[in-house]
């Protein structure tokens, strides 16, 4: 009779012990959790994905490990240095980006790496996270909602990345490094007229970029997203295989390991942008919406920190990372399923890729940071 | 610019609280959104993707039914299926295409010519795939092959069944054969919704018995679905289960059993070497074909391999038409053979009796008329009675009786006889000749003094001479008439289907199409002016050392027409205006067991085709030939063709 009693405190001991460690490593329980069981859901998928090569688990295992050293280093950050870093950070950026830019032109070609020798990596992906940043610390220093000064350099450090990525050329992370700072103005309390005004602008300016700026392979991808019948197999073979993929799932999936557009294929891209079509197939409306779910279980998480954080520089920051992460998994999703346009964005946390993952990671150790020091800039 | 305004920490706090809950409405909605696009993809269009992807991963392999056979009455195989060996090759298994094409031709198992070909076709199918580069190797290929192997990465001999003609051009028109589906196959195919049936068939029959029985022999192609991937490569298995995949098991064609007589056959085709003519043989009591020659003829096999159009070339446009089946196809006027025949037209119709004479003064003229019908002996035969008239062939007897049936009754009497309409054999292509009359004058000629019929035309008819044509298989039925006193059966190569694996036979009835109605006595002095042509007759030589009696008679028809005051001189003529040679018998004349016609074309007179058709009654009745080979014509080096010549009378 006394078991059942003890084994339950202990248990509830051993909860907040861990509860304890974790406040030590600066780190959210909850949070961790759910990222963790994206992380654990997504490499399911990818066994099944990769055609059960152990091997490419074991490597996005790896990257799953450095990317969560990652976020535990910078939970340890104080969110003053980051504040401090903004700026330097956003410059640096910039002017790697201009170099790609630049040996790119001269390549003759997209151009979105930069070779170090030892790795290569893509400014435009540092930039994803220090546009927020940079925007998050110069709203910080200003009442808020933003007064039209304030907006003018906002804009100045969102625009200029963004477009130096766009023209590289790389729309997809152009853009989601426009939303990621725009998030950051709309979280700072942007006036909703403003927004609409800003958004007329926009199309006005999506018209422009249609008619001088973006590429044929660009327009493509949209006149392909409106009627992918009309090219079944270039550019709309991916949308019509992936739709096949997720549609003949039905609501359990065919079983992990049994997907036939998947195994035998048909699915493009199935360990990397479109393994969502992967999760659809083989587990069916239900696997699939126990990640979106997940995923929303994650950016409440993420925002509810967001919210509980104490100057608005930790706020907006927070709130831009939570929801950019929410942006990655409605525009892969959305892509996959077929309500976007092709562009190459990849499934945060499922997709196999090493960038994306570690990138993503050190976004949450900042979110961490941001809540867990609170307590301490409060004091 | 105004105003400077001071940071307020507890508004902001509480405008980003409204900002996130605004956000998380948002998140909730598009979340709502996704999920909703997965049930429209999921739920409400599932059986629609679900039919695509099942479309995307299995493809319908057809599994070709095996051909039924051909045999001969005593069970010999006629045509086969045979394993042939041919060279495949897997493009991505080979390191480099063309050095591998050019060092094939190097050893001698590729030709030359055919590199272009090879290429393009290899290029064109997928890489994984085996493609055949070339069929039908011989032994000594294989062999040649086998020593340079390991040469040849990726290049392999696979073996599959096709179509074997074992006998090579023996009984090819009875036969026919297969090679490539044409287009206007398809249509037909098409036409009779038959076409998913050759998904795995690239042959199908084209001429003979393999086109006239093409659906029994086909039988019906299974099928097999197997599991690929999006490149189309075959896979066994998809992830960890193994699909249950349908296989619809082919049924093989059925057997044909033919009443061909093989060894007969050959006896008959061995007389007409170096010759083009033809031998109809039948049962008289059935209708069934003992034998059918037409020669030249041809091999069948290289054209289940596909012909060059070169080799077809030389096949169309040879001046022997060796792919033409005289004996279905083959128009000749069939001369004095119709003498019986029409002689028991004249006793039937009451219009003549047996002892009625006629003087042969070696001419014929009409009454009132100065045009001479002459006799083939230009002396004469005398007094002749009707089985004299016979078995001499005196053409003036004839002149008299046609003149005295008229060309109605005279053609009507044949018409039952079966010339001037289709035999019904079962074989396609065959010509129904020409049984003229007035009427059919008056349809055929658009000039209105063309159509008009003279009473000249009657005369000449009554020596097979004029518009009458028939073909060697007309003539053969008729000759079984004759020797069955009456019981017309329509010809027929195949008696019997037999279907694979179980061996039931399904026996074909014989057809009879009419009894040709005449007294018993009437026949009797027919057949006994047959016989009477044997011994002492112009067929006399063909019947010397017989163990059986023979009934038969002659015949010539004239290729080209001789002036009213000219001679004919066969020495002048060009060989190929020669006289036809017919030559119709059945044996033994009493209890007959085989109907044959004999045609020899350009072959002067029918005293030769009646050595053929002796050898082919020897052979069929007595189951050896008791007479010698025929000797095969000597080309001279001037280009004319030396007959050995059996002296003959007509």
């Amino acid at each position: 009779m006394f078991e059942p009693i003890e084994v339950g405190s202990r248990s509830r001991r051993t909860f907040s012990a861990a509860g304890r460690i974790l406040g030590a490593l600066k780190l959210d329980g909850p949070l961790l959790v759910g990222i963790g069981l994206i992380m654990l859901f997504g490499l399911v998928v990818l066994y099944s994905a990769s055609g059960q090569n152990w091997s490419m688990v074991f490597k996005a295992g790896v990257r799953a490990a450095l990317g969560g050293v990652a976020m535990c280093a910078l939970a340890q950050v104080k969110p003053a240095f980051l504040r401090r870093l903004a700026l330097p950070l956003w410059v640096m950026g910039v002017i790697l980006l201009i170099v790609v830019d630049v040996t790119g032109h001269i390549g003759k070609g997209a151009q979105r790496w930069l070779d170090l020798g030892f790795m290569r990596f893509q400014p435009s992906e540092i930039m994803k996270l220090a546009v927020p940043m940079c925007a998050a610390w110069w709203l910080h220093e200003r009442p808020l909602p933003p007064d039209w000064k304030a907006l003018f350099v906002v804009a100045l450090i969102i625009l200029v990345p963004s477009c130096l990525t766009i023209i590289q050329p790389d729309l997809g992370t152009g853009t989601l490094i426009l939303i990621g700072g725009t998030l950051v103005v709309i979280m700072a309390g942007l006036q909703f007229r403003v927004m609409f005004g800003l958004a007329a602008a926009g199309v006005v300016s999506a018209w422009f970029a249609w008619q001088y700026v973006l590429y044929d392979y660009q327009k493509q991808r949209v006149f392909t997203l409106l009627d992918p019948e009309s090219d079944k197999l270039g550019a709309g073979y991916h949308i019509i295989q992936s739709q096949i993929a997720i549609g003949s799932g039905g609501v359990f999936g065919k079983g992990l390991l049994n997907g036939s557009q998947g195994q035998l294929e048909f699915l493009p891209e199935r360990t990397t942008d479109f393994i969502y079509a992967m999760v659809g197939e083989e587990l069916g409306l239900l696997g699939a919406t126990i990640l979106l779910l997940l995923y929303c279980f994650v950016v409440g998480r993420a925002l509810y920190l967001a919210v509980e954080t104490q100057d608005t520089f930790a706020r907006l920051l927070a709130g831009s990372i939570s929801l950019t992460f929410f942006v990655y998994v409605f525009i892969n999703a959305g892509m996959v399923s077929g309500l976007l346009p092709v562009v190459g964005v990849p499934l945060p946390l499922v997709s196999y890729g090493g960038t994306s993952m570690v990138t993503l990671l050190a976004s949450f150790g900042i979110l961490m940071s941001l809540y867990s020091h609170r307590k301490l800039v409060a004091s | 610019m105004g105003t400077v305004r001071i940071k307020d920490h507890w508004g902001e706090q509480r405008l980003f609280e409204q900002r996130a809950v605004v956000a998380s409405v948002l998140i909730a909605l598009l979340t709502f959104v996704l999920i909703g696009r997965l049930v429209v993809l999921q739920v409400m269009r599932y059986d629609y993707y679900a039919d695509l992807s099942q479309g995307n991963r299995v493809r319908v392999e057809p599994l070709p039914a095996q051909r039924g056979l051909i045999l001969d009455r005593n069970g010999t195989v006629l045509t086969e299926n045979r394993p042939a060996f041919q060279l495949e090759l897997v493009r991505e298994r080979v390191p480099n295409v063309e050095a591998t094409l050019k060092r094939l031709i190097e050893i001698g198992v590729l030709e030359a010519d055919d590199l272009e070909e090879v290429t393009k076709l290899v290029r064109s199918r997928r890489s994984f795939e085996s493609v055949p580069i070339r069929l039908r190797l011989t032994d000594e290929e294989i062999a040649r092959f086998a020593v340079h192997r390991f040469e040849f990465p990726g290049v392999d001999i696979a073996t599959r069944l096709t179509r074997f003609y074992p006998h090579g051009e023996h009984a090819v028109h009875a036969l026919g054969y297969v090679a490539a589906i044409s287009e206007g196959d398809v249509k037909k195919l098409e036409k009779d919704q038959q076409l998913a049936n050759y998904a795995g068939t690239t042959l199908i029959g084209k001429l003979g018995l393999e086109q006239a029985f093409e659906k029994e022999l086909h039988g019906i192609d299974g099928s097999r679905q197997i599991l690929v991937n999006a490149a189309g490569r075959s896979v066994q298995q998809q992830g960890t289960l193994t699909p249950d995949l349908q296989e619809i098991k082919p049924q093989p064609g059925r057997d044909i059993i033919t009443g061909i007589d093989f060894p007969t056959q050959l006896v008959a085709e061995q007389g007409l070497i170096g010759r083009r003519g033809s031998v109809v043989a039948i049962d008289p009591s059935n209708g069934d074909v003992i034998a059918m020659v037409s020669t030249p003829g041809f091999d069948p096999n290289p054209f289940g391999r596909g012909l060059t159009i070169k080799e077809y070339a030389a096949l169309r446009d040879n001046i022997d038409v060796p792919l033409l089946n005289r004996a279905i196809r083959g128009e000749y006027p069939p001369g004095s053979t119709v003498k019986p025949a029409i002689a028991i037209g004249g006793l039937a119709y009451g219009i003549t009796t047996p002892q009625h004479t006629k003087v042969c003064p070696g001419f014929f003229r009409l009454p009132g008329s100065s045009h001479r019908f002459r006799d083939w002996r230009p002396a004469g035969h005398g007094v002749v009675n009707m089985q004299a008239a016979i078995a001499h062939s005196c053409d003036v007897y004839f002149y008299d009786l046609a003149a005295n049936m008229g060309v109605d009754k005279l053609s009507a009497w044949l018409g039952h006889f079966g010339l001037g309409q289709p035999t019904h054999i079962d074989i396609g292509g065959e010509r129904r000749g020409i049984n003229p009359n007035p009427e059919w004058k008056r349809t055929r000629f658009k000039r209105r003094e063309d159509q008009v019929w003279f009473p000249g035309e009657t005369v000449s008819f009554g020596i097979g001479q004029g518009y009458l044509v028939v073909t060697p298989v007309q003539l053969a039925h008729m000759t079984s008439i004759l020797a069955t006193r009456g019981k017309s059966y329509q010809p027929r190569l195949v008696t019997a289907l037999r279907e694979q694996g179980t061996g039931k036979i399904e026996k074909i009835e014989p057809k009879l199409i009419e009894t040709v109605e005449a007294s018993p006595e009437h026949w009797q002095v027919t057949i006994d002016g047959m016989v009477l042509v044997m011994n002492g007759g112009t067929g006399r030589s063909s019947q010397r050392g017989a163990e059986y009696q023979i009934a038969g008679k002659t015949g010539t028809a004239q290729v080209f027409t001789v002036g009213q005051n000219e001679k004919y001189n066969e020495a002048q003529l060009d060989e190929r205006l020669h006289d036809h040679g017919w030559f119709i018998a059945f044996a033994p004349a009493e209890a007959p067991k085989i109907a044959v016609a004999v045609l020899i074309e350009n072959g002067k007179h029918g005293t030769a085709a009646a050595v053929i058709a002796r050898r082919v009654l020897d052979q069929y009745i007595l189951g050896r030939t008791t007479t010698p080979e025929i000797p095969p014509p000597v080309k001279t080096a001037a280009g004319t063709v030396v007959v050995p010549d059996a002296a003959g009378d007509e």
